[in-house]
């Protein structure tokens, strides 16, 4: 592999360009004309301009990406994470067009993109998911549903990561909620079906990061919390996740393992787990085929490169780590910080970024594409960075940490600084082990503490 | 005094056409510098400025920037990211030349996009005076592809 093509924008760019600059493997990065003169674009050894600033135009646009790589002499794809990084269209295109595609199969993403398959897949490989039911009528679904029991989750086949999901408390409500989340997904994702879920109430979010040479040998990297969420979007990712008996997580990865050997997995994956805090069970959620967004701390606690190990899969060399090699040190949380505005219910705050000071303390990494000057523009995601603090345990990684944020000036846009300083600073959040209803509490008790705001 | 923006895109025009990489011109409290856009620093390369990929970073492998505030000349702007094709199949005669007449909606050039064939219309009513881009080469978005002298 001589060179890539990157099918991305933002932080995942640049960490994406600095591992193939250390492999001596050149970049071209596909932009829209919003992000012409982004950090990346200046990183980039190469710089093509695919469309414009609407992801439908440029950042979605299958053909457009394929051909530019095809025209640049590119030998590979990397997706990144979010935008076509789960389109199977893509891998497949790629495949027909003898390029790479550093990921996993097309027929592994359409397996774990669908969720129905997904859960069938899981079970057939021993992974318990949540008690829950497919639904093709009406009839069919309020029978299902007296078997699962109040409250439950309508969910969309094609959706994941807390999208296409509605909560029914009354069995009552269960065909209108239907109806509704069925004309939602067709809309989505261009795919009706919807299932049933139990609502786990109590639920820890764990994650088990895996590698596979897909041939069938897989390893993990072991686990991450990522509990921190606000209406599903992760906030703040740990790992080893705090207070997790050594028998839970081993459990959890023998799961993830299993799944991921089933499909003959290729390339870096998540295997998403829910783990029931009342009664002391977990369930598999979902599995995310590409690099995520919180790789990093895994990387802090294995010292393995994730990108550098799925360009190496995806070049041919298959595993190159055993699962010997891998030894889990340390403690590592990482913070996203944001263009949103906490005072007004996290609203984007996108604008031009007159100063920033990024933290560069012992033990913190910083990956972001915001430097003095640089635009926020309102077409996509307000990750502006990710800052990540390693510790020998986790007081010392949190002590970091929020050294870190607190040295950390964003100027020009609003962000979520205050917002992450206050989970850290939080006793809840301080002693670990919490469920995913964290946050709800945290601003609960925020609003209750903040006196009444005085007018004049 | 000053420079119009005519007078800018005509040094820009002459640096591209010769074999300087650089111009630095002052004059009457003006101060204006032109780089090629891909021109590697100080270096006295006589060849057309090709985006370069790799080896030494080049400080941007982008065409060079557009300065048209002429009212006068109009600029065919790549409608895609494709391959620009100036002929509608190999071999044929191309759509249009230097000093050809256009109309609003005359076809001036194909950008493939894998196997998909989009037509580029001239956009604008005069005489094609300039093509900026050769046959068979990556367009990116937004790039220009030819300029058009408009006329009535």
């Amino acid at each position: 592999m001589r060179r890539v093509l990157i099918a991305n924008r933002g932080e995942i760019a640049a960490r994406i360009i600095r591992t193939c600059r250390e492999l001596h493997i050149e970049t071209v990065l596909a932009t829209s004309a919003a992000d012409r003169d982004s950090l990346p674009a200046r990183l980039a050894d190469r710089t093509v301009c695919i469309g414009p600033p609407r992801p439908s135009e440029s950042y979605l646009k299958i053909d457009t990406i394929v051909h530019a790589a095809l025209a640049t002499k590119s030998d590979a794809i990397h997706p990144g994470y979010g935008f076509l990084s789960e389109r199977a269209a893509l891998a497949s295109l790629c495949e027909a067009e003898g390029l790479i595609f550093i990921g996993p199969t097309a027929a592994q993403i359409a397996a774990v993109g669908d969720k129905l398959r997904a859960r069938s897949e899981a079970q057939a490989a021993n992974v318990p998911v949540v008690p829950g039911s497919a639904v093709t009528s009406a009839d069919e679904a309020m029978a299902a549903a007296r078997v699962i029991g109040v409250p439950m989750l309508v969910k969309a086949v094609g959706g994941g990561g807390g999208r296409g999901m509605k909560r029914v408390d009354r069995l009552e409500d269960l065909a209108a909620s239907l109806e509704l989340a069925a004309a939602e997904a067709g809309a989505a994702f261009g795919d009706a079906r919807v299932y049933l879920e139990r609502f786990i109430a109590s639920g820890r979010h764990v994650e088990v990061q895996v590698l596979g040479d897909g041939h069938g040998r897989v390893i993990h990297l072991g686990e991450r919390d990522c509990s921190v969420q606000r209406r599903y979007q992760k906030l703040v990712e740990e790992s080893p996740a705090p207070g997790l008996s050594a028998a839970r997580c081993q459990a959890l990865q023998e799961a993830a393992l299993r799944f991921a050997a089933r499909l003959s997995y290729r390339s870096a994956g998540t295997v998403e787990f829910l783990v029931d805090c009342e009664r002391d069970a977990f369930y598999f959620l979902e599995m995310n085929a590409r690099i995520q967004v919180e790789h990093p701390v895994t990387e802090a606690v294995t010292g393995v490169d994730l990108i550098a190990e799925q360009i190496a899969i995806a070049d041919g060399a298959g595993l190159r780590l055993a699962q010997s090699d891998i030894h889990t040190r340390g403690c590592a949380i990482e913070c996203r910080v944001n263009a949103e505005d906490p005072a007004n219910d996290f609203r984007p705050s996108p604008g031009l970024v007159h100063e920033v000071a990024w933290p560069s303390q012992e033990g913190i990494r910083v990956d972001t594409h915001i430097a003095s000057g640089s635009t926020v523009p309102p077409f996509y995601d307000s990750l502006l960075a990710k800052i990540i603090a390693y510790g020998p345990d986790r007081a010392s990684a949190l002590a970091r940490l929020r050294r870190a944020i607190a040295s950390t000036r964003v100027d020009g846009v609003r962000t979520n600084l205050s917002f992450l300083e206050a989970v850290l600073s939080d006793r809840e959040f301080q002693a670990g082990g919490f469920d995913t209803g964290f946050v709800a509490r945290l601003l609960e008790r925020r609003a209750a503490t903040t006196e009444p705001a005085h007018n004049g | 005094m000053s420079l119009t923006a005519a007078e800018v895109a005509e040094l820009m025009r002459l640096v591209e056409q010769s074999s300087f990489d650089e111009l630095t011109l002052e004059m009457n409290g003006i101060k204006l510098s032109l780089r090629r856009g891909s021109a590697p620093e100080s270096s006295s390369n006589q060849a057309a400025p090709v985006p370069t990929i790799g080896g030494a970073k080049t400080p941007d492998a982008r065409p060079p920037p557009s300065v048209t505030a002429d009212p006068n000349v109009h600029e065919v702007a790549s409608p895609l990211l494709g391959t620009f094709y100036r002929a509608p199949k190999p071999g044929a005669p191309p759509f249009v030349e230097v000093g050809a007449q256009v109309e609003v909606d005359s076809v001036v050039a194909i950008i493939e996009v894998m196997k998909l064939m989009n037509t580029v219309r001239a956009g604008a009513r005069g005489t094609v005076t300039e093509i900026l881009i050769a046959d068979g080469q990556l367009a990116e978005y937004g790039e220009t592809l030819m300029r058009v002298r408009k006329s009535g």
